[in-house]
C-alpha cells in the first residue's frame, strides 16, 4: 500500500528532520488507586540515539504504555528526568507524535480532516494543505480522503492515524501497540510499511508491543521489561539487515532468548 | 437470467396496463362518501347555520376525483408511485374519518353541538378569522424564538462550562441541582411581577425551560468525550481553546441535540401557559380568548394551527441535526 516511489526515492533537497536523541534518567511513576499508590515504573533508565528504532517489550499491563505517555509529555513522571535532545520534557509537542492502539480518529471528521488535525491545531493548515495529501498518499489512503472513519476497515483506520502523525513530520514517533488489534495479514503488511517509513524519514521510533516477533522484526534494539512495576530486565541489540524474515535462524534464536527473559521460554519449545 | 426466452411469447411489457393502485381507488371511494354525506344530508341548524358546507363537499369531491386519477395512473409512473404508496392507507382512513366526523356532528348531532364542531365550521373560522390567527402565530413564533435562542445559547455555554471547568462546576453545579428541576412555570407569578413587561418575563421563562435540559445534556456530552481524543489533539500541539471548540463540542453535539429537542418540547408548554396567563397575544392567548367567548370552533382551529406549528419546528430541528450530524449515519441507528 505504501507508495514505493515516495519511499525509495533519495531524500529530497530539504533533508528530512533527523530523529531526536532520548535520555530517560531513573524514571519512576505511580498512579493512585483508591488512595493507595500503585507503582507502574521503577527506576527506568534508557537512551536512544537519533534515528534509532527501540521496541519496548513486556507483559501486558506492565507499564510500558505509561512510559510512552511520559515521553509524549502527556503526564509528568513522579520521579526522574526525561530529556529529549538534552532538553527536559515539559508537555506534549507536535515533534513527538503518538499513534495509539486504537486509531482514535474523530468520527465527525473525514479522513482528510482527521489527518489535518495537527496542522489545524497549530494554525498551519492554510499554507500547508499539501502535506495532508502527501501523508495520505504515503499510507495509501489518497482515495479515501473524504470517507468517514466508520467506513474504514481496522487497518485503514490505523493507516489514517499514522498519516495524522506523519503530517507533523515527527522527530520522534511513539507507537503504542498500533498493530495490536489488526488481523494477522494486515499486521504483517503494516509491519513492513512501518520499517520502510522509518528508514525513509529517519525519525527516532519508540514502539511498545507485547509481540516478541514484531519487536525483533522491526527494532534495532529491544528493551525487555519485567511485570509491573516495570523495570528494565534486558536490552538486546538486533543488528540484522532489513527487510527481516520471521524464519531467519538468527531471529528465531533471538526470539527464544527473549521469550526466556519474559519467563515463557519453555511453553513454546 | 433466462428472461429473454420467457417473455418472448407475451406482449411487450410497456403495452400492458400495469394495473390499478388500489388504495387510491379506495381513498376515492371514502372521500366521495364524505362529500356525499356532507352535501346530501341536511345540517342540524338549531344553533348555528354553516355557510361552508357546500364548499367542504366540493373540496372533498375534488380530492376524491384526484385519488381516482391516481388510482388509475400511479402505477404508470414509477416515481409518482413511490411517493404516493406510503400515503395510501392514511388517505383511505382520512376520508372515512371525515365522513364519520360529519355524521356525528353536523348531520345527527350525536356529539353535543357547541362543544364539538363539524369540518365546515373550522373552514369558516379560517376564512373569517385568519388575520387574527396569523398574527397570533407570528407573535407566538417571535416570543418562542427569542426565549428558545436565549435559553439554548446560555444552556449550551453553561453545559460546556460544567463539563470542562472544575471551577465553573463548583459554583454552577449546586445552583443547577437546586433550580434546574423546578418547572419553569413555577416562576410565572414572580416573573410577571419582577420583569418590566410580560414579554420579557415570558422570554425569561421560555429560556429557563429550554436552558436546563440543554445545559444538562451538553454537560453530559462534554463529560463523556473519550479522553483519548484529547490526548491525540494534545500530542499534535492543540491548545485548550482548540480542545474545547474542535474536540469537546463536536464530540458532544449528539448529546446537545437531545437537549435541544427536550428543551423545545418544554418551551412549547411554557409558551402556551405564559400566553394564557400574561401575554396578550399569541396562540395561547387566542385559545383562552376563544374560551371566554365559548367559541369552540375557534379553539379547535387554533389547536390545529398550534399542532402544525410545533411539529413544523420539531421537523426543522430534525433537519438541522441531520445536516450537522450527518457523520453519525452508519455509526448510530436513528
Amino acid at each position: 500500500m505504501v507508495n514505493a516511489d515516495l519511499l525509495t526515492a533519495p531524500p529530497p533537497a530539504e533533508t528530512p528532520l533527523p530523529g531526536v536523541a532520548l535520555d530517560l534518567r531513573h524514571i519512576s511513576h505511580e498512579y493512585r488507586l483508591k488512595g493507595e499508590p500503585l507503582p507502574v515504573l521503577d527506576d527506568v533508565s534508557l537512551t536512544a540515539v537519533p534515528g534509532e528504532f527501540v521496541a519496548l517489550l513486556g507483559p501486558s499491563g506492565c507499564g510500558k504504555s505509561t512510559l510512552l505517555r511520559l515521553v509524549a509529555g502527556l503526564e509528568p513522571p513522579t520521579a526522574g528526568e526525561l530529556l529529549v535532545d538534552d532538553a527536559p520534557v515539559t508537555g506534549p509537542d507536535p515533534s513527538r507524535v503518538v499513534v495509539f492502539q486504537d486509531p482514535t480518529l474523530y468520527p465527525w471528521r473525514t479522513v482528510w480532516r482527521n489527518a489535518a488535525l495537527g496542522l489545524e491545531a497549530r494554525g498551519l493548515l492554510r499554507q500547508q494543505k499539501h502535506r495532508v495529501d502527501e501523508a495520505l498518499a504515503v499510507v495509501g489512503l489518497d482515495g479515501f480522503a473524504s470517507a468517514f472513519p466508520h467506513q474504514l476497515s481496522g487497518g485503514m483506520a490505523q493507516r489514517a492515524a499514522l498519516a495524522r502523525a506523519l503530517v507533523n513530520e515527527p522527530r520522534l514517533l511513539i507507537l503504542d501497540e498500533p498493530l495490536g488489534k489488526l488481523d494477522s495479514l494486515t499486521r504483517i503488511a503494516m509491519q513492513g510499511e512501518l520499517v520502510r517509513l522509518w528508514q525513509a524519514k529517519g525519525f527516532t521510533t519508540l514502539l511498545v508491543t507485547h509481540d516478541v516477533e514484531e519487536a525483533l522484526l522491526l527494532a534495532t534494539r529491544v528493551v525487555v521489561f519485567s511485570p509491573r512495576p516495570a523495570r528494565i530486565r534486558a536490552e538486546i541489540k538486533v543488528d540484522l539487515p532489513y527487510p527481516r524474515h520471521r524464519d531467519d535462524p538468527k531471529l528465531v534464536e533471538l526470539r527464544r532468548d527473549v521469550l526466556g527473559l519474559l519467563g515463557v521460554g519453555d511453553a513454546t519449545q | 437470467m433466462s428472461g429473454a426466452v420467457d417473455i418472448a411469447g407475451e406482449a411487450h411489457p410497456a403495452l400492458r396496463w400495469p394495473g390499478l393502485w388500489w388504495p387510491g381507488i379506495l381513498a376515492a371511494i371514502t372521500w366521495a362518501a364524505a362529500a356525499a354525506v356532507t352535501q346530501g344530508l341536511p345540517d342540524q341548524v338549531d344553533i348555528i347555520e354553516w355557510t361552508q358546507t357546500g364548499n367542504v363537499a366540493i373540496a372533498q369531491a375534488a380530492l376524491a376525483g384526484l385519488f381516482l386519477v391516481l388510482g388509475l395512473t400511479a402505477r404508470l409512473l414509477p416515481a409518482l408511485h413511490r411517493r404516493v404508496v406510503p400515503l395510501g392507507p392514511w388517505l383511505v382512513v382520512l376520508g372515512a374519518a371525515l365522513a364519520g366526523w360529519q355524521l356525528l356532528t353536523a348531520k345527527f348531532s350525536v356529539l353535543p353541538m357547541p362543544f364539538f364542531v363539524p369540518p365546515q365550521q373550522l373552514v369558516e373560522v379560517y376564512q373569517d378569522d385568519w388575520r387574527r390567527l396569523a398574527e397570533s402565530v407570528l407573535a407566538s413564533l417571535w416570543l418562542l424564538a427569542r426565549g428558545y435562542a436565549l435559553g439554548a445559547a446560555v444552556g449550551f455555554v453553561v453545559g460546556v462550562g460544567l463539563g470542562w471547568s472544575k471551577h465553573f462546576g463548583y459554583w454552577a453545579h449546586p445552583l443547577m441541582r437546586l433550580v434546574g428541576p423546578l418547572p419553569a412555570t413555577a416562576w410565572l407569578p414572580l416573573a410577571f411581577f419582577l420583569f418590566p413587561s410580560s414579554a420579557s418575563a415570558s422570554t425569561f421563562l421560555i429560556a429557563l425551560a429550554t436552558g436546563f435540559p440543554v445545559a444538562v445534556l451538553t454537560w453530559s456530552g462534554v463529560a463523556s468525550v473519550d479522553p483519548d481524543f484529547y490526548d491525540v489533539a494534545r500530542t499534535l500541539g492543540a491548545k485548550p481553546r482548540f480542545l474545547v471548540l474542535k474536540v469537546a463540542i463536536p464530540a458532544a453535539l449528539p448529546h446537545v441535540f437531545v437537549g435541544l429537542f427536550m428543551g423545545l418540547g418544554a418551551s412549547f408548554a411554557v409558551l402556551v401557559v405564559a400566553e394564557m396567563l400574561g401575554v396578550r397575544s399569541g396562540l395561547g392567548w387566542y385559545l383562552s380568548w376563544a374560551q371566554g367567548w365559548a367559541a369552540y370552533g375557534n379553539m379547535y382551529a387554533a389547536l390545529l394551527v398550534m399542532a402544525l406549528m410545533c411539529s413544523g419546528l420539531i421537523t426543522l430541528l430534525f433537519k438541522l441535526r441531520d445536516r450537522l450530524l450527518s457523520w453519525q449515519k452508519g455509526v448510530v441507528k436513528w
